[in-house]
């Protein structure tokens, strides 16, 4: 039944037998073990469980893990560098850019994947870009200045690849 | 400061329900009615029980007589209560009711096998409408009941009837408050756990009363207390809705003892909306007495609040607070309120962020403009002429309770300024002349928070909170307080540092492990610091007490002549003269130079009683325009003045503040649960339920006056339910007012666009 799947995740390989139906972020959180990814509908419609996906966000509860076979995924377990907070995240700490954590890591790497492909958005660029990612939280606003005060760091540092 | 909680968040290394797993765990999955009202004639889960990696199918029938019904806290006069079991026994009565529990070794085949349980329903009439239901010929919810009226409470002072009559002019309207999702990110989520050497039931739970859920898993399950340890992990928001004993929680945990393995139950978001606690849901119909020069003499309210088929923990108090509330931030004498609640075929509502005081804050700042709009007199006049004066406080309202303190005029008048009101009412004049629909809307709010002496609360109002100093100085606090997202790790470990001059690093917060921190009442209400946060700081001051004292002893000078410095113990007057903060630490535990009659250790706790609520105020200012052409309402500026008395950490009160304000946009614009006639839930997943986007919501700009509380120590009010609870009214206003010209005089949340552009186009914009 099983079907053979490679994956990198967070620059490591993995092969596993998975069911054809097995979701994605159910792969990640259960058979890999990285619980960073959260799950809040199942239809991506909240966000919550977004991850880099070939350096795309992806909502990953309704991508199939098969689907994800030869893709390079990053999960916000391997957004820091050498022990260095990537720069969203320094942001979101900085900012107050969360309250209960559990839209974060999905808004974390949503704006990751906003300034990798535009480093210099505008606030309503910000916004329209995380419009997939729902908080109920904070408001966004302090999510908005997150963002914006990574693009500023980036800036200053040369940028960085995600 | 920045947040001590956020490095484990914002690596994903936090720990909520789902993301913890125990060996041999099995995976709950439940069966819901898709009927409103229904009998349950037969179930056949044969098919269930011999699928594929089904270990067990339990239906109604298997825990008649083994678990306890689900708790109701609340006590109102000629309250009905229904028996409301955890998987329904003979009668369902709304979609969404658990009809079985199916557990696999797999999360998937366990909801494969749901599929294959069949039920024989005979389907009943349903009824969803409070104000039918009410009707002789309504069908029943409960067969036992002579009808759907589920209590009656009312409240009279003042000679109202008197005041009516001499009125110059009575100003009428109906508001309809609707039915809200409180949607947390993270669903409801439970994990339980049997360990038979110990006998120790662990339950995980998401939930912001973890205390409470022991005792009541413990009797409804008929576990001794202290066999049962709830534990509330990462908790991904609440808003209320996890402040509830759910049927899930006492099922999870009687499957893990009776399977003797664990078994861990997640929500969907589908059942998320079918089946947890809902919000809001009431008829309010005002009149308030006026006279011509603008005071208001009295006010009268008839509210229907559309409970839903079952109370939960705290269903049928929760309007009782918009009964104590409506009469807002205003001097009014007298006051009628008679509130009936009533059972209809729907999921209960309860306490979802504000919990009874924006239904309470909308309907006064609604009826406070349309007496200006009566009066033709300015909404801020009206507002100034009925503020009770500083001097005023504590203020005793006749609906009987005492406002702490309040500086209403200060905060008005700050937020008119910040938003440029004067110049704003001379823009408005101008586009309205060019057919444009500007709208200046305000809102000058009171709440109840801090909940709350025990005197007026249905199961305690206290908290407890614990200080202990470590042998090596470092500090770990415990508290019964349990946040969920506020940031207490963070403003708690503040406090205690200040207060023992060491750094906040050295401080852990920890909550929510009934294991570890004494009992306590949890987190909601806008209750954590003003309550928590004081148990912590009075026993701190007793740990402070007994550092003096053993300080004085051990530098051989009266203990009064000591105080805190930075990282030591110094007498007063003689810097020189000192003992660091760990030399006396270590005494007190090493216990070799203690003085007489001196405890070892370093550990205090509290239980802290407040004497009353606090009353945090404030002014919003909203400011919109309404397309003409779509009936889109941009939002041009929100300014919010509020005053949570003293504040621990400004950064955090801005979040509670943005968060709060969005959730009530979410309501004036986009947000409404709806149900057909026939009971069921058309707006059930996120797709057809609109929860404020990133790019549906302003910035807002905060300011803050402060007028310290009374009723505790650090003069701290709350702040967890200000926003939603003010911004509400200040939407509907600024949208109203800007469309006075086309004669608009109320319009019924949310105000969607459809809903303002079929308006627009009857009064011919």
């Amino acid at each position: 039944m099983g079907v053979r799947i490679s994956v990198k995740v967070n620059e490591r390989s993995h092969t596993a037998e998975v069911e054809p139906r097995l979701l994605l972020v159910h792969y990640l959180r259960d058979v890999l073990g990285l619980t960073g990814t959260h799950i809040g509908c199942e239809t991506s419609l909240c966000g919550a469980c977004t991850v880099l996906l070939d350096g795309k966000a992806v909502k990953s509860c309704t991508v199939l893990a098969v689907q994800a076979d030869g893709a390079d995924i990053t999960t916000i377990e391997g957004l820091a560098r050498d022990g260095k907070l990537h720069p969203v995240q320094e942001g979101f700490w900085e900012e107050h850019g969360l309250q209960c954590g559990y839209c974060t890591p999905g808004m974390i790497l949503a704006g990751a994947a906003l300034l990798a492909e535009n480093p210099g958005p505008s606030e309503t660029e910000i916004r329209r870009a995380i419009a997939g990612n729902l908080c109920r939280c904070t408001g966004y606003q302090h999510i908005v200045n997150a963002i914006q005060s990574a693009a500023r760091k980036l800036k200053k540092s040369g940028g960085r690849k995600v | 400061m920045k947040r001590k909680e956020d490095p484990r968040l914002i690596q994903g290394l936090g720990h909520y329900v789902d993301d913890l797993s125990l060996p041999g765990q099995l995976y709950a999955a439940i069966l819901r009615s898709p009927h409103a009202h229904a009998r349950l004639r037969k179930i056949d889960r044969s098919a269930a029980e011999r699928a594929a990696g089904v270990v067990a199918v339990i239906t109604g029938e298997d825990i008649r007589g083994v678990l306890g019904t689900i708790p109701v806290a609340a006590a109102l006069p000629e309250l009905k209560v229904p028996p409301h079991y955890p998987l329904a026994i003979d009668n369902i009565c709304y979609v969404g009711e658990p009809v079985a529990v199916v557990v696999a070794d797999d999360r998937y085949r366990a909801r494969d096998a749901v599929d294959l349980i069949e039920v024989d329903y005979e389907p009943l009439p349903a009824v969803t409408d409070p104000e039918k239901a009410l009707e002789k010929s309504s069908p029943r919810v409960h067969e036992q009941f002579k009808d759907n009226q589920a209590c009656l409470w009312k409240i009279e002072a003042g000679f109202p009837d008197r005041a009516f009559k001499k009125a110059d002019r009575i100003v009428r309207q109906r508001f309809l408050n609707q039915r809200l999702i409180p949607v947390a990110m993270e669903p409801r989520g439970v994990l339980a756990s049997y360990d038979p050497g110990p006998e120790l039931l662990t339950v995980w739970s998401s939930t912001q009363i973890p205390h409470l859920l022991r005792t009541q898993i413990a009797a409804m399950l008929n576990v001794p207390e202290m066999r049962v340890r709830v534990i509330a992990p990462e908790v991904g928001g609440g808003f209320g809705s996890k402040l509830n004993v759910y049927g899930e929680e006492a099922l999870v945990a009687h499957l893990a003892m009776k399977l003797g393995r664990p078994v861990k139950w997640m929500e969907t978001r589908r059942e998320n909306f079918l089946a947890t606690i809902h919000g809001r849901d009431q008829i309010d119909d005002v009149e308030v007495a006026v006279k011509q020069d603008g005071r208001i003499l009295a006010l009268k309210c008839r509210l229907t609040a559309d409970l839903g088929a079952y109370h939960q923990l705290l269903t049928p108090a929760i309007p009782t607070l918009t009964g104590l509330l409506m009469l807002g931030c205003y001097k009014i004498p007298a006051v009628k309120i008679e509130y009936v609640g009533v059972f209809t075929n729907k999921m209960a509502t309860d306490a979802y962020r504000g919990a009874g005081r924006p239904e309470a804050t909308y309907l006064i700042e609604r009826m406070v403009d349309l007496v200006a709009l009566e009066l033709g007199k300015d909404p801020a006049e009206i507002r100034r002429q009925n503020f009770p004066k500083p001097k005023d406080f504590p203020y005793s309202t006749p609906t009987g309770v005492i406002y702490d303190s309040g500086n209403y005029e200060a905060t008005l008048k700050k937020a008119l300024e910040l938003a440029g009101y004067k110049k704003l009412r001379e823009e408005q004049k101008k586009l309205w002349k060019q057919g444009r629909y500007l709208g200046i809307g305000l809102s000058t709010y009171v709440e109840i928070c801090a909940m709350g002496p025990s005197s007026a609360m249905p199961a305690g109002g206290w908290e407890s909170g614990t200080v202990r100093i470590e042998p090596t100085g470092k500090v770990t606090v415990l508290t019964g307080a349990s946040p969920h997202g506020q940031g207490q790790e963070t403003s708690f470990a503040q406090v205690v540092a200040d207060e023992l001059g060491i750094s906040p690093d050295s401080v852990i917060v920890i909550h929510g492990d009934t294991q570890a921190v004494p009992y306590g009442i949890g987190t909601f209400g806008s209750r954590a610091t003003a309550v928590g946060g004081t148990a912590m700081f009075l026993a701190v001051q007793k740990l402070k007490d007994k550092l003096k004292r053993l300080a004085g002893h051990l530098l051989g000078v009266d203990p009064k002549r000591i105080e805190m410095g930075e990282g030591k113990l110094v007498v007063k007057g003689k810097p020189k003269k000192s003992k660091s903060f760990l030399e006396v630490v270590q005494a007190a535990y090493v216990a070799k130079t203690l003085p007489p009659n001196f405890e070892p250790g370093l550990e205090a706790t509290t239980f802290f009683e407040p004497s009353n609520f606090t009353f945090p105020f404030g002014a919003h200012v909203c400011v919109v325009e309404v397309d003409a052409e779509t009936g889109d309402v941009h939002i041009l500026r929100y300014v919010a003045v509020d005053d949570c008395g003293n504040v621990i950490n400004p950064l955090l009160v801005d979040g509670q503040v943005h968060g709060g304000i969005v959730q009530a946009l979410g309501q004036a614009l986009f947000e409404e649960a709806v149900y057909d006639e026939n009971g069921q839930l058309l707006t059930g997943e996120l797709m057809d339920y609109a929860i404020p986007r990133a790019w549906d919501v302003p910035r807002i700009e905060t300011a803050r006056t402060v007028t310290p509380s009374p009723v505790n120590p650090m003069g701290v009010k709350g702040v967890g339910e200000a926003g939603t609870i003010a911004a509400t009214p200040a939407i509907v206003n600024a949208v109203v007012d800007a469309l006075r010209p086309l004669g608009v005089r109320d319009i019924q949340m949310p105000l969607k666009r459809e809903r303002l552009w079929a308006l627009l186009e009857a009064r011919g914009s």
